[in-house]
């Protein structure tokens, strides 16, 4: 039997949602949108890296991390960090006082480039920062926070105020990150010019098939003994530590997880928009992330990428139309997908959109009794009735 | 004591207190478990029993005293390394996961795959589900393996608890209050239960149910306040002026 | 001996500098510590409560400036009681429609409590404009207090110490003398229990978040005293605020005042060596280092469960 293929795509349900979606992102935007607006959607595309990972440890975890901007930032800065070395070469800057160097390092009268930024003049070094700084940093903080059993609430909480630190921090080092402004004026990648529309539709493929790539391990992950672990420990988590598991373990490889998707998601930022500022880090960047994966549905990792797609699309128009209505707008999301759809647009499609497609075909063939009896809200943790946890009861039957 | 004609005990207690603020929830306590023995703590409420049980398994922390498992030292141990060494708890109220399947939930105690990269690479093989068929049989399970636990009835899902841990093989087996809320044959089958998955490993158990006690207890322990008040043969125990006391006058 | 005295007058006003910083923690925390640590409710709105309390406060005293201007030495009063009010029964509206809704869902209550903070700023804004406003100080809270001629004490700050004095007082009445109190506090811990025991719990829960939202108004009102107000004056302080009652151990009032303490102390001690801002990443760094180490706060009892 393929039932390693099948923890990848999620059977033949799960298959056909990321089929669809696949499709959307490679095929339908591509074609349909100016290389403007492809642009835009691939900026939306690198918050559904986030979204994703919130997926993993919050939907299933139960972990809400407040501060994934911080890891999102990182992934970002690392991979700016190395373009504004290669934008800042000696003869582009010789009007400086000191060429060379990056302009804001300048302008704070700094006149050598400082040991933490030497190892991104090396493309391989920077991609590996992108993933592991980002992901070293969650280790550090999941290692301290879940080792010693910090509640849940207080996980959120002291996210949040490390996503503060780190906005503070950049802001405040003005000379070695470029302040409030961010590292900006950014212009080839090894020499290859990425502000053409050229470079930005290959951008956009490379960012889509790394999101679809990150979805793929997100599977495989929530279809293996861990993903079931996961749920197990959201519900009942003293039963899971006294059947043998180091709990914390297993929280700290999801946070983990979920930074290093976030993290992918910041880099591919930066290369597509050009820039990268202490505003994707703080407080409400990331709390806004968290509401993609939300509207989503936190239990489904592609509902994840149309939660940051939709919300992101709507802040575009509100912003350029009704700047003033965007806030109430934000503020009634958050209350109504909490109150009204706590499995956010993917609850929705169970209860509703399939149940409608069955009808249509449903004299041709019979509905699988397991998924016509999912209750609409809570769908049960086997996951037999969600988009793309695989169902358990399939990996069952295989003996 | 009496400890030179027995054999070296499984589990050995001894001086463990515990206080929580002040209150001295266990108090100084001893306590030997050999081996094939199905022991039996009772008490009134608020005795310490369920806090023995939270030492033992590493969920308190002890004040101070020790607790020897087969020549190893629990006080200092994690939780689940307590678990790898042998030890297996059934909580008070059934802990289960509900929206599981019985067969996942007794494959989730699995003795492997229990590290992070283990579990992300865990096979179902065929030995899995021989084990799992096997204990599901042992528990009367069998006919449900795949229906969803929150599904069971009360008695069947404190069974499926004690599946679970029965999956780990443990040496030591504790169980907390195992036949609350269960019916007069369900107790029944219950004993019958205990009297089988006893054999090769020691049992510790909690429990109210009198009855119950008779029917499965080598030895009885009488907690009070944190100490043992009495410990011996249901008979001597029952007749123990102090014991009757304690339960009568509280 | 001229330097020595100088040197003391740098002391104080550097003592009472922590101090400022201190009452302004704590009169943030307070609401907070009733409604986080009584009831356990992530209330991320906190900050807008206060932010109504600050407008309504420089709404009072543009009315009175404008129809009873003899009266203007006195509005503040009137203005502390409106604010109390006003936050509370705003915090009362909250509690019905959305928080009582959530009681199982913590995570959830945090992300609704944040979509209701952007909804009431953008309600600031389009009320009272996006423009910082400050309300018109009486005579008789400008100025400074001069001791001996080298310290220099402002008024105001000295005001809101006051004002931060008697909340304490009056929350610690309320909470541990009064009978009201003792129905919190018992609901706090055995909710089944209170209601077998005729408190009706929803009641207390209501009347709890009302007046944890009050508290935010009071301290509102007093921050206009040393400061403009803005759509997003409360929301900045949220994280910090959430730290203060996190790290005192959240059930325990003590635990708040001591923790605004040591951390408005840390600050300002730091300020006198680095720049503001890591003088503030300094802080929250420590902060949180210690919650790591110490995760049910600094003081909290070992219970049995």
């Amino acid at each position: 039997m393929n039932s390693t293929l099948d923890k990848f795509f999620g059977g033949k349900q799960g298959g056909i949602g990321l089929l669809v979606l696949a499709a959307l992102i490679l095929v339908v935007f591509p074609l349909a949108l100016d290389s403007f607006r492809l642009n835009m959607v691939g900026k939306y595309l690198t918050y559904a890296f986030v979204a994703v990972g919130l997926v993993l440890c919050w939907g299933y975890g139960g972990i809400l991390s407040l501060g994934q901007g911080i890891f999102f930032g990182l992934g970002g800065y690392c991979m700016a960090m190395f373009l504004k070395l290669e934008a800042s070469d000696p003869e582009s800057t010789k009007i400086q006082s000191t060429p060379g160097i990056p302009d804001f390092m300048d302008w704070n009268q700094i006149t050598e480039l400082p040991l933490f930024w030497q190892p991104f003049q090396s493309f391989g070094f920077t991609l590996l920062a992108v993933v592991a700084v980002p992901a070293i940093l969650a280790l550090v903080i999941g290692m301290a926070m879940f080792k010693r059993r910090v509640g849940d609430v207080y996980f959120s909480i002291v996210t949040q105020a490390i996503a503060a630190i780190l906005t503070i921090l950049i802001i405040g080092q003005q000379g070695l990150t470029g302040g409030v402004n961010g590292i900006t004026d950014l212009k080839t990648l090894l020499g290859w010019d990425i502000r053409t529309d050229e470079a930005k539709i290959i951008l956009y493929f490379v960012n889509a098939a790394l999101l679809l790539g990150c979805i793929l391990i997100g599977r495989f992950i929530l279809a293996s003994k861990l993903g079931r672990l996961l749920m197990a420990m959201r519900d009942k988590e003293e039963r899971v530590r006294f059947s043998g598991y180091d709990v914390a373990s297993f929280k700290i490889f999801v946070f983990c997880v979920a930074a290093s998707f976030s993290a992918i998601g910041g880099a591919m930022f930066t290369l597509q928009v050009g820039f990268m500022s202490p505003s994707f880090v703080g407080i409400v960047p990331s709390i806004e992330m968290v509401i993609f994966a939300a509207v989503g549905g936190r239990m489904s990792l592609l509902g994840a990428v149309y939660g940051a797609l939709l919300v992101n699309y709507g802040k575009t128009v509100f912003s350029e139309s009704f700047p003033e209505l965007w806030l109430y707008f934000m503020g009634g999301l958050f209350i109504a997908v909490v109150m009204y759809f706590p499995n956010g647009l993917a609850g929705l499609w169970h209860s509703h959109a399939s149940k409608w497609l069955a009808r249509l075909r449903l004299p041709s063939r019979r509905q699988p009794p397991a998924a016509a009896a999912q209750p609409a809200e809570q769908p049960p943790a086997s996951g037999a009735g969600t988009i793309d946890a695989v169902p358990a009861k399939q990996l069952e039957s295989t003996p | 004591m009496t400890g030179f004609q027995m054999p070296k005990p499984v589990l050995a207690i001894e001086g463990l207190t515990v206080s929580f603020d002040g209150f001295k929830a266990v108090d100084d306590l001893n306590l030997y478990l050999d081996r094939n023995e199905v022991r039996v703590v009772i008490g009134p409420n608020g005795a310490g029993k369920t806090t023995v049980l939270d030492l033992i398994c590493g969920k308190t922390r002890a004040t101070s005293g020790s607790i020897q498992f087969d020549g190893r030292e629990l006080t200092k141990m994690k939780e689940f390394d307590i678990v790898r060494a042998g030890v297996g708890r059934k909580f008070q109220n059934p802990s289960i996961y509900e929206n599981l399947s019985v067969f996942e939930n007794l494959e989730m105690s699995y003795p492997a795959g229990r590290k992070v990269f283990g579990a992300l690479f865990f096979k179902r093989s065929a030995e899995v589900i021989a084990r799992v068929e096997e204990v599901a049989a042992e528990i009367g399970l069998a006919g449900q393996l795949h229906s969803e636990a929150g599904l069971l009835s009360h008695g069947q899902k404190q069974w499926l608890e004690i599946g679970m841990l029965l999956m780990q093989d443990p040496e030591l087996l504790m169980l907390d209050e195992p036949v609350a809320g269960m019916s007069v044959s369900e107790r029944a089958q219950t004993a019958e239960l205990l009297k089988r998955i006893s054999q090769g490993r020691s049992v510790l158990v909690i429990e109210h149910d009198m009855e119950f006690v008779k029917s499965i207890a080598h030895k009885v322990t009488v907690l009070h306040q944190g100490k043992v008040l009495a410990e011996g043969s249901m008979d001597a125990v029952q007749n123990n002026p102090k014991v009757i006391e304690v339960y009568l006058g509280h | 001996m001229e330097w020595l005295s100088e040197f003391g007058a740098i002391a104080a006003m550097q003592g009472f500098n922590g101090l400022s910083v201190f009452c302004v923690l704590l009169l943030m925390a307070l609401g907070l510590a009733i409604i986080f640590g009584q009831m356990g409710v992530i209330n991320m709105a906190h900050g807008e409560f206060l932010t109504v309390g600050a407008y309504t406060t420089y709404l009072v005293s543009v009315l009175t400036l404008k129809y009873l201007p003899e009266l203007q030495p006195y509005y503040f009063f009137v203005a502390i009681v409106l604010s109390f009010v006003i936050a509370g029964a705003l915090g009362w509206l909250a509690e019905w429609a959305l928080i009582s809704k959530l009681y199982h869902r913590p995570l959830d209550t945090l992300l609704a409590t944040w979509g209701l903070s952007l909804v009431m700023q953008q309600a600031f804004r389009s009320i009272f404009g996006a423009r910082e406003v400050s309300a018109s100080m009486p005579d008789w809270l400008m100025g400074s207090f001069n001791p001996t001629d080298a310290i220099d004490i402002p008024r105001n700050g000295l005001f809101v110490m006051a004002v931060t004095l008697l909340l304490t007082a009056a929350i610690f009445f309320l909470l541990y003398r009064s009978r009201w109190g003792l129905q919190v506090r018992a609901t706090v811990q055995n909710r089944v229990m209170s209601r077998a025991v005729g408190i009706n719990t929803k009641k207390v829960d209501r009347m709890t978040f009302a007046l944890g939202c009050g508290v935010a108004g009071v301290a509102g009102a007093a921050f206009t005293t040393i400061g403009s107000t803005g759509p997003t004056s409360g929301s900045l302080y949220i994280v910090d605020t959430f730290l203060v009652v996190v790290f005192g151990g959240a059930a325990s009032l003590f635990g708040t005042i001591a923790s605004a303490f040591s951390i408005a102390q840390t600050q300002s001690i730091a300020e006198f060596f680095i720049s503001g801002s890591m003088a503030k990443v300094l802080t929250l760094s420590a902060v949180i280092l210690i919650l790591m180490l110490r995760p049910q706060g600094l003081f909290s009892i070992k219970v049995r469960k």
